[in-house]
């Protein structure tokens, strides 16, 4: 019996290996492809680069300047931090503000949020950007405030379920000793919420840096962010580098891995909570 | 506290309100009263009544082939994310050599954006159906099947780590009782294991189905429709009927209303769901 279990457990262990292989070829074949002279891809896609067919780091020069990659990765990283910054800190003050104060207009703005949570992008895609256009948010920093409103639902519902669950009197504790809302929050309450942002800000992180649509339509033709850049490859005119968009491929996917493995508990832990109440 | 903290509702609530109000609120309440008009731009809306909801299925068929071919696309996907998935956390959650490793490496396809995973997949597709003289774009089929290959390697380790984190919830001295009663593996599985990651299930399942109905990047990725529109997605047909060809803005909203109000019953439908179980316990 003993021995038969750990014949399974052998072979499960191998399947599994086999598995994770399968798992990481895709990228794999696209790492190697991206050493290969453009023509070679598309008529030999799993052959790997020979003395015929490598060129060198010459698709990687062609892609960053062809879509201004390092460029594209700036506005993406100014867009997703401070976006997330901004989401994290105005959500939960919202959140607090909403559960604390109790009325009808406090309550029919909380529905409101968690209604926002339901309607697909594309209900609002067309008038979204036609309202960036008109209030002058087309530009990196105007996309903040219009990814700290479209990320509202989401947020303000996780902090608020959060915030419930707190005990008023730590608070109250804090208002006797004299300090008002605003030491109160920051000093008392900002810091017992610490798990929740970091789910929002993981959960937030994780879809800013990779949308495609909203950042296309309102400021794509100015403004390319990393989705935009690749998508921009395959542009308009006939055939695509094949070469540059392996290589920018894979400078895209650097940065989430890197990303992934410093903070692999916390993206993990976040996306499982996220799961949970969203 | 109350009424203090009432007097900072410039500083604590306005921020988030005004952007929310900004980039949600009004858009949506204009989208929807656009819907009933017929315009280009904004300004020069002309209201109509139900017709752009009669000519979204009307004009063509493309709406109705994007709709069933959604359809067939989230069942399909649903169920074999869901399936591949618990086999996998039932494997992790036993006791073989470096369950961290793997999992680090079936969730990671998840963070990669969906534009970014469409072209890593139209390549090694492409590669596959090269040796039978075709590409992505000769079928439907292929775009479909490749659609749903994608959502698998992207969604499985999510899906995977919720599986596991229910399975670990279960207490040792159920299956450790079923063991004693002479349950087989197979039973325990079936009588003890699945009924008790329930609520798992439950979220997985409506995890996938939103994610699998409102799918865009990937689609315009992987074969932006191809061929001709037989391949496109809802999201990517109420995107074309947008900005494919001018005159039809108005069709495009009613297209994105319906598409709302589908995705409204999927999530209403969750909640009873999640409720009715709650009541339970």
């Amino acid at each position: 019996m003993i021995k038969r279990r750990k014949w399974i457990r052998e072979a499960l262990f191998l399947f599994l290996l086999l598995l994770s292989a399968a798992f990481l070829a895709p990228v794999f074949i696209v790492l190697y492809n991206s050493f290969k002279g453009q023509f070679f891809i598309s008529s030999a896609p799993f052959a790997f680069p020979n003395a015929q067919t490598f060129s060198g780091l010459k698709n990687y020069f062609n892609g960053v300047e062809k879509i201004r990659f390092f460029q594209a990765f700036g506005y993406s990283l100014f867009i997703t931090v401070f976006s997330v910054a901004a989401i994290v800190l105005f959500t939960s003050m919202a959140a607090w503000y909403l559960v604390r104060v109790k009325s009808w207009f406090t309550n029919m703005l909380y529905y409101l949020f968690v209604f926002s949570m339901i309607v697909p992008f594309q209900m609002v895609m067309f008038t979204m950007s036609k309202t960036i256009n008109v209030l002058r948010l087309d530009n990196p920093v105007g996309l903040i405030a219009v990814y700290l409103g479209f990320g509202s639902g989401l947020s303000v519902f996780m902090f608020s379920g959060f915030i419930k669950s707190v005990p008023l009197e730590i608070e109250e504790a804090a208002v006797i000793d004299g300090s008002g809302p605003v030491q109160t929050f920051f000093q008392i309450v900002f810091p017992i919420l610490q798990p929740t942002a970091i789910t929002v800000a993981i959960l937030n992180t994780m879809w800013i840096w990779n949308d495609y649509l909203l950042p296309y339509l309102s400021i794509g033709n100015k403004y390319r962010t990393i989705p935009v850049a690749v998508q921009y490859l395959q542009g308009g005119y006939g055939s695509r580098d094949m070469g540059a968009l392996m290589a920018m491929l894979i400078l895209a996917i650097i940065p989430i891995v890197v990303f992934y493995l410093f903070c692999q508990k916390y993206i993990i832990r976040g996306v499982v909570a996220g799961a949970v109440k969203g | 506290m109350d009424k203090t903290l009432k007097k900072y509702f410039p500083l604590f609530l306005l921020p988030a309100l005004a952007a929310f109000l900004i980039a949600f609120f009004i858009p949506f309440l204009l989208g929807l009263y656009l819907s009933f008009t017929e315009f280009t731009t904004v300004s020069n809306a002309q209201w109509v009544g139900l017709r752009n909801y009669v000519r979204a299925f009307s004009s063509n068929r493309d709406f109705l082939n994007a709709l069933w071919f959604t359809v067939r696309f989230t069942v399909v996907s649903v169920i074999t994310v869901n399936v591949l998935a618990f086999a996998l956390a039932l494997a992790l959650t036993r006791d073989i050599r470096g369950t961290n490793l793997f999992r680090t490496i079936f969730f990671m396809p998840n963070l990669i954006g969906g534009i970014v995973l469409g072209y890593i997949w139209q390549l090694i597709i492409n590669g596959v159906l090269m040796n039978f003289g075709v590409d992505i774009t000769f079928s439907a089929k292929y775009g479909f099947w490749g659609l749903v290959i994608l959502m698998n390697w992207q969604m499985i380790g999510y899906m995977m780590i919720i599986y596991i984190a229910g399975i670990q919830n279960i207490p040792g001295e159920l299956i450790e009782a079923a063991a004693i009663d002479g349950a087989s593996p197979f039973q325990t599985l079936y009588h003890v294991t699945i009924p008790m990651v329930a609520s798992s299930t439950t979220i997985c399942t409506f995890l996938t189905l939103t994610n699998s109905f409102k799918l865009f990047d990937q689609n315009l990725a992987l074969t932006a429709g191809a061929p001709g529109r037989e391949s496109a997605m809802l999201a990517l047909d109420i995107y074309n009927t947008f900005y494919g060809r001018m005159g039809y803005e108005g069709v495009g909203q009613a297209k994105a209303v319906i598409f709302f109000l589908m995705v409204a019953v999927i999530a209403f439908a969750q909640l009873f769901l999640t409720r009715s179980k709650e009541v339970e316990r």
